[in-house]
């Protein structure tokens, strides 16, 4: 049993778990962060940044002005933004059997799996995972191709020429694993793969193992999932929340008893609570409307945004914000918005009751109708008409590199009165500003993530209890900006085996039994000796049938008639063909009765002599001795067979067969 | 062993589906309906069959609803709280959703209108519905350590499911009724090759081999259109879920082609709350919708609109939808009465209708119909019989059996004769029982399943290691020792049993002497010896050892000369029990002497 690990980001991982025979890919994640070292696409042409300078080396040399373009001391690739990739030379990435995703954060990377490296096997997901991870592809694809860049950069990432570069370019990992953003008939291929599961649902691989989804309670449709066979069992945590947002909260109870624990996607900002950031966020939307300037949140377009709209819808009457209006910016915003609504059975009770009544489970619907809340598919189009200011802007990407939320900075970036909110916590604020600098505008920085945090963690794992608990290697030291806190890491018994990006992990099991169908007709056969109180034992001799890496044991066949004829055979045709399996033997031979037995058998001249471990039984005129001893016997004879026979059944009627 | 007691309603009738299944001891109800052609009594099922003496909670382990239609569901109110019954009901949420309104919207007609007593409360409904447990589809719902249930897509109405119930290796499905083509808003039943020992199929039409779908589509809308051109109102009567929705989008989007003008209308308010109810439960009906959706909801209406009393005697053509869909009461029935007599009209029944019912009455071609306080109706306009209702035909009854595999097959929710033919036809094709047992029969199905246990996966690997390319005409014998020890049953190797029972192995030896005639010296006789065993004995490890024995697997061989005579040599042959066999073989093989020496 080994673990491949793909991807080092602890909140976007990529693992390959052999397991019994399958190999099982566990989520892939796509590490967007390398976007951050890229200039911003902009919408419309931006006088700013096309007249940033090129960046010239200490030794005055020019070659790299056209790739790399310096912005308040800061370097950034000028080109089309690209991705980090997942390993996929750790192994064959054509040998992953199945593709197991736990929620649509995590299934970024998807394309570039299915569709470069032979993969052929099926991709298992909820519908909820599959719609909106359709919908951030979507949006992710069509926020790069609209800004059509002649130019991709790569003299930069010669490993000569990157040692040069000053930080973060310098220190950049794998930049030859960076690829370009995939395409929608890539997208589409890859979601085809997909075949949609429910949770607890039990999904049978090669009759091997079993894999299970579980409700993880963090976004729509997110799912942990248990991989187990007969008698071990894997749990792979990841991404999962115990907070009461708007999914089915997360399941424990079925990560119970678990051999292995795999635990991913735990909260990236653990000292910060959602509850207060959501207040705080609130808070501050208020102040800078009041202020009459605007508010820009970068953010997805599905999950947290569900939340932060359902709290808006009970404070902004309250906090006297019933007029301004709130715009959601998205190509996919009105999907994502209509998408939310239909997936009551994903959703806490809460939603699930109001489904029932039926009213649609989240109140943005009535937002959009009393014209709060306005979506649009970009900013070119309608909204230019009904674009009034001050307002909020939801729009993407968080990146602050692509998408509607460029132009939104460049827009607002200038001005004091603004404030943008950063909600999403997968991207560094001051490095998303960066490129933006300087900046008047205000920054408020209130990361919302609701995965677990470590608290919660060493209560779960108190709760579930597995053997061993396998984690990235960033969960088992404090985080390197706060290397104080030792209560921000995993702490368990035994300690978590660490890993890191290309690393192979042999997981620790020890696999002693394995599930056996015994067909009725041989279980009828079978016949069970009491050998000691509540014990029972039979012996079973059987045809072993494998099929499908399932056992099944039936009724040995009626052996086949000889041939009526008896044709003179060569002597080779009497070899036994195959040693049938003696049973073995236990017990002890009373002499006494034995040699009765033999008496009663017409052996007239038994003879009995004692020696230091047992006797000798002669047969004088056969010539014929057997030793017997406590845990022995043992039959000297002429080659007289019938006589041995003979003599060996009278043996065995004093001994148990196994 | 799975024991089926068809008690309380179902069996060879189209009326009120209720079925108990006991399996592995394991009792589980299936669906709890009411008839709707009586008006007493016999409406709801005798649940005294399921247990004489004794709380049903105590006796049932679960009920399953399959689907929403009050045949399937009527009843449960009066089961759980007036005959009383606290334990777990399952259903699919979109079920579990309109349930309670169907139930209320039923009580209200019985006994606000008909001024019935002894009838569920609203109070009831709810309580009822607090002991329901909302299941996914494809969830392996765990009722309790053995029994788990699964419930597979039906198409039928919304939510509709098929569920498996299973304890140990022994399994039923239970289909409700279900759709094996998709319609114009569901989907299309689908079950995977699970192969319960037990199917328990719906057999609606269980002759028909309905037209293709387009066919009576097209059908439809002519009549609808014929009718309405020459000034006639059409009635549809149906269920306010299901049937009605598929018709409305078929109306819909005719109307928006042919561009008529027409008024279409749909009776009772719980229309916009049912459309609502497939709006966010678009995720249960057909692809095409489900991915359109976000652009143009199916359900939002142009042309159908919400019907009042009073347009009943407006003049002119219109189309109106209303419930219920076997014209048993309610609005549907009151406007047929008022329509009856115009030979222009005419009122399409879309689905089946249950013996008692007005609907089943004009439809067996009934013109004089007696209502209420004496008063004969004459039934002048045209009625017309249309088979939407989503059931499957025989030909997907036996494309189900296909997918599903099962040992046995029971045919539940039709009628006798027609039962009969699909009987013969399943036994035929699938060469399986098929049973048809008629209301309160008892059916027992023997089933066998195997016996799983653990085997030591040492043992597994020393076989599959021996045998690795499995031979079919020679095929290997395993040997192990079944340890059966409290419930707990384990295969292991007989050596692994003694050890475990502390038991020491007695080991049986034998030795026999072969007297061979050989006058070479010793060490060339065991050469020829070994020479010969070896050419014999292919595909056996025989070896010639350092000493000057012989081995043969596992068989040792030593030769001596003969205390005597000199020409003679002594063979030992000597072997444990274990290898009887090929002892014996060798002893044997050895008397017969060795071939004369080619050297």
């Amino acid at each position: 049993f080994f673990q491949y690990c793909l991807s080092g980001h602890p909140t976007l991982p990529c693992n390959v778990l052999k397991f019994k025979s399958t190999t099982i890919m566990l989520d892939c994640g796509l590490d967007m962060t390398s976007t951050l070292n890229f200039l911003p696409l902009p919408l419309v042409q931006s006088p700013r940044l096309s007249k940033l300078p090129g960046w010239v080396l200490k030794d005055g040399s020019t070659f790299l002005d056209k790739e790399l373009k310096e912005c308040s001391g800061h370097v950034f690739v000028d080109s089309v933004p690209e991705f980090c990739l997942p390993e996929t030379e750790l192994l064959d990435l054509s040998t992953v059997d199945v593709i197991l995703i736990s929620n649509y954060h995590c299934m970024m990377a998807l394309p570039y799996i299915t569709e470069y490296t032979g993969f052929a096997g099926t991709v298992y997901a909820t519908e909820p995972t599959v719609q909106i991870g359709r919908l951030l592809m979507e949006e992710l694809v069509n926020s790069i191709e609209r800004v059509p860049k002649a130019q991709s950069a790569s003299m930069w990432k010669n490993k000569e020429v990157q040692r040069l570069l000053p930080a973060p370019l310098k220190d950049a990992v794998e930049v030859s694993m960076w690829r370009k953003c995939y395409t929608m008939p890539e997208v589409n291929a890859a979601l085809s793969k997909i075949q949609l599961v429910g949770y607890s649902q039990k999904i049978e691989l090669f009759g091997a193992v079993q894999v299970t989804p579980l409700s993880s309670g963090y976004a729509l449709g997110s799912s942990n999932w248990i991989i187990q066979s007969h008698y071990e069992k894997v749990s792979y945590v990841s991404g999962s929340s115990l907070l009461t947002t708007h999914p089915q909260p997360m399941d424990q109870a079925s990560l119970k008893n678990s051999d292995v624990l795999i635990l991913t996607g735990l909260t990236q900002i653990p000292t910060a609570n959602p509850d207060g950031m959501v207040g705080e966020f609130c808070s501050n939307l208020a102040m800078t409307v009041r202020n009459g300037g605007n508010v820009l949140v970068p953010c997805y377009p599905s999950g947290v945004i569900y939340d932060l709209l359902e709290c808006l819808y009970q404070y902004i009457d309250s906090a006297g914000l019933s007029n301004v209006p709130f715009y959601f910016i998205s190509p996919v915003a009105n999907s994502s918005l209509e998408f939310s609504q239909i997936f009551a059975e994903w959703l806490c009770h809460n939603k699930q009751t109001k489904v029932y009544l039926p009213e649609p489970p989240f109140p943005h619907a009535e937002l959009i109708q009393t014209n709060k809340l306005k979506h649009y598919p970009s900013i070119h189009g309608d909204f230019s008409n009904d674009f009034k200011q001050p307002c909020v802007v939801f729009t993407g990407h968080p990146s602050l590199r692509f998408g509607d939320v460029v132009h939104f900075m460049e827009l607002w970036g200038k001005s004091s009165l603004n404030t943008v909110i950063f909600t999403e916590p997968d991207f560094s604020y001051l490095d998303a500003l960066a490129p933006y600098q300087p900046l008047a505008m205000k920054c408020v920085y209130c990361p919302i993530d609701t995965r677990l945090n470590f608290i919660q963690v060493s209560k779960l794992l108190k709760e579930v209890q597995p053997l061993h608990v396998v984690c990235p290697e960033q969960y088992t030291q404090p985080p390197p900006t706060q290397s104080h806190r030792t209560d921000l890491m995993i702490d368990c018994q035994p300690p978590p085996m660490s890993y890191r990006r290309a690393e192979v992990l042999t997981l620790p099991y020890k696999r002693r039994y394995e599930k056996i169908e015994i067909m009725p007709e041989l279980a009828d056969s079978l016949v069970p000796l009491e050998i000691k109180p509540g014990i029972s034992l039979a012996t079973v001799s059987a045809v072993l049938h494998t099929k499908d890496n399932k056992h099944v044991l039936q009724l040995p066949p009626k052996p086949p008639q000889p041939p009526a004829s008896k044709k003179r055979k060569r002597v080779s045709d009497d070899v036994p063909e195959c040693k049938p399996l003696k049973p073995l033997l236990s017990g002890s031979i009373p002499v006494d009765q034995f040699v009765q037995t033999l008496e009663k058998h017409g052996f007239s001249d038994v003879k009995v002599e004692d020696t230091a471990k047992g006797h000798i039984v002669l047969l004088q005129e056969a010539e014929t001795l057997i030793q017997i001893e406590e845990d022995s016997t043992h039959i000297i004879c002429d080659n007289d067979e019938p006589l041995r026979v003979k003599l060996r059944d009278l043996v065995l009627k004093f001994l148990q067969k196994f | 062993l799975v024991c089926l007691c068809l008690g309380p309603g179902a069996g060879q009738d189209v009326g009120r589906s209720c079925i108990l299944v006991s399996i592995a001891g394991k009792n589980v109800m299936l669906d709890c309906g009411m008839h709707m052609g009586y008006n007493d009594d016999r409406r709801f099922p005798d649940f005294s069959y399921i247990t004489q003496n004794g709380r049903l909670t105590d006796f049932l382990d679960c009920v399953i609803i399959s689907h929403f239609h009050l045949d399937h569901c009527g009843a449960l109110p009066y089961f759980s709280e007036m005959v009383g019954y606290d334990g777990p009901i399952y259903m699919t949420h979109p079920t579990k959703a309109i349930c309670p309104i169907l139930l209320e919207d039923y009580r209200k007609i019985t006994v606000d209108k008909k001024g019935e007593t002894n009838f569920f409360t609203s109070q009831m409904i709810k309580d009822c519905m607090k002991k329901v447990v909302a299941v996914h589809l494809h969830q392996t719902v765990q009722v309790d350590e053995e029994l788990e249930i699964k419930a597979y897509y039906a198409g039928h109405v919304l939510g509709a499911a098929m569920f498996q119930i299973k304890v140990g290796c022994e399994s039923v499905v239970y289909t409700g009724d279900y759709n094996m083509t998709p319609d114009r808003h569901l989907g299309a039943a689908w079950i995977d090759k699970c192969r319960p020992d037990l199917l328990i199929s719906e057999s609606t039409y269980a002759t028909t081999i309905r037209d293709s779908k387009r066919c009576r589509e097209r059908d439809f809308l002519k009549k609808v259109h014929e009718t309405v051109e020459r000034g006639g109102k059409v009635l549809i009567p149906v269920f306010a879920l299901g049937r009605a929705q598929e018709l409305c989008i078929l109306l819909e989007t005719f109307w928006e082609r042919m561009n008529l003008k027409a008024p279409i209308y749909f009776s009772t308010g719980l229309t916009e709350k049912a459309n609502h109810y497939y709006k966010l439960f678009i995720t249960w009906t057909n692809q095409k919708i489900r991915k359109t959706f976000v652009q143009r909801n199916m359900f939002e209406f142009k042309h159908i609109k919400a019907f009042d009393r009073a347009f009943a005697d407006n003049p002119g053509p219109m189309v109106v939808f209303a419930t219920p869909g076997m014209l048993h009461a309610g609005q549907s029935l009151q406007i047929f009465r008022k329509w009856a007599g115009n030979e222009k009209n005419m009122v399409i029944m879309p689905g089946y209708c249950v013996q008692g019912t007005v609907g089943h009455k004009i439809l067996s071609g009934q013109r004089k119909l007696e209502m209420e306080g004496r008063q004969i109706l004459e039934v002048k306009m045209q009625v017309e019989y249309m088979s939407f209702s989503a059931h499957a035909d025989a030909k997907g009854i036996m494309q189900l059996i296909r997918q599903a595999e099962p040992r046995n097959v029971l045919l539940v929710h039709g009628e006798a004769k027609k039962m009969e033919f699909l009987k013969q036809k399943i036994e035929q094709e699938f060469h399986v029982n098929c049973y048809m047992p008629a209301n309160g029969e008892t059916t027992t199905i023997l089933t066998n399943p195997s016996i799983p246990v653990d085997i030591s996966l040492g043992l597994l690997k020393r076989e599959t290691a021996i045998g690795l390319l499995p031979d079919v005409k020679k095929p290997k014998l395993m040997h192990g020792t079944l340890i059966m020890k409290d419930n707990s049953f384990r295969l292991v190797s007989p050596e692994q049993a003694l050890k475990e029972l502390g038991l020491a192995e007695h080991q049986l030896r034998f030795t026999c002497r072969v007297h061979i005639q050989d006058p070479r010296k010793e060490h060339e006789t065991v050469l020829r010896v070994y020479n010969h065993l070896k050419g014999v004995l292919k595909d056996y490890s025989v070896q010639h050892l350092p000493d000057g024995s012989i081995t043969v697997e596992s068989i040792l061989i030593q030769a001596t000369a003969h205390s005597e005579d000199q020409g003679t040599k002594v063979l030992l042959v000597s072997w444990t029990y274990q290898d009887e066999e090929l002892g014996s073989y060798l002893t044997s093989l050895l008397k017969k002497g060795l071939p004369p020496s080619t050297s």
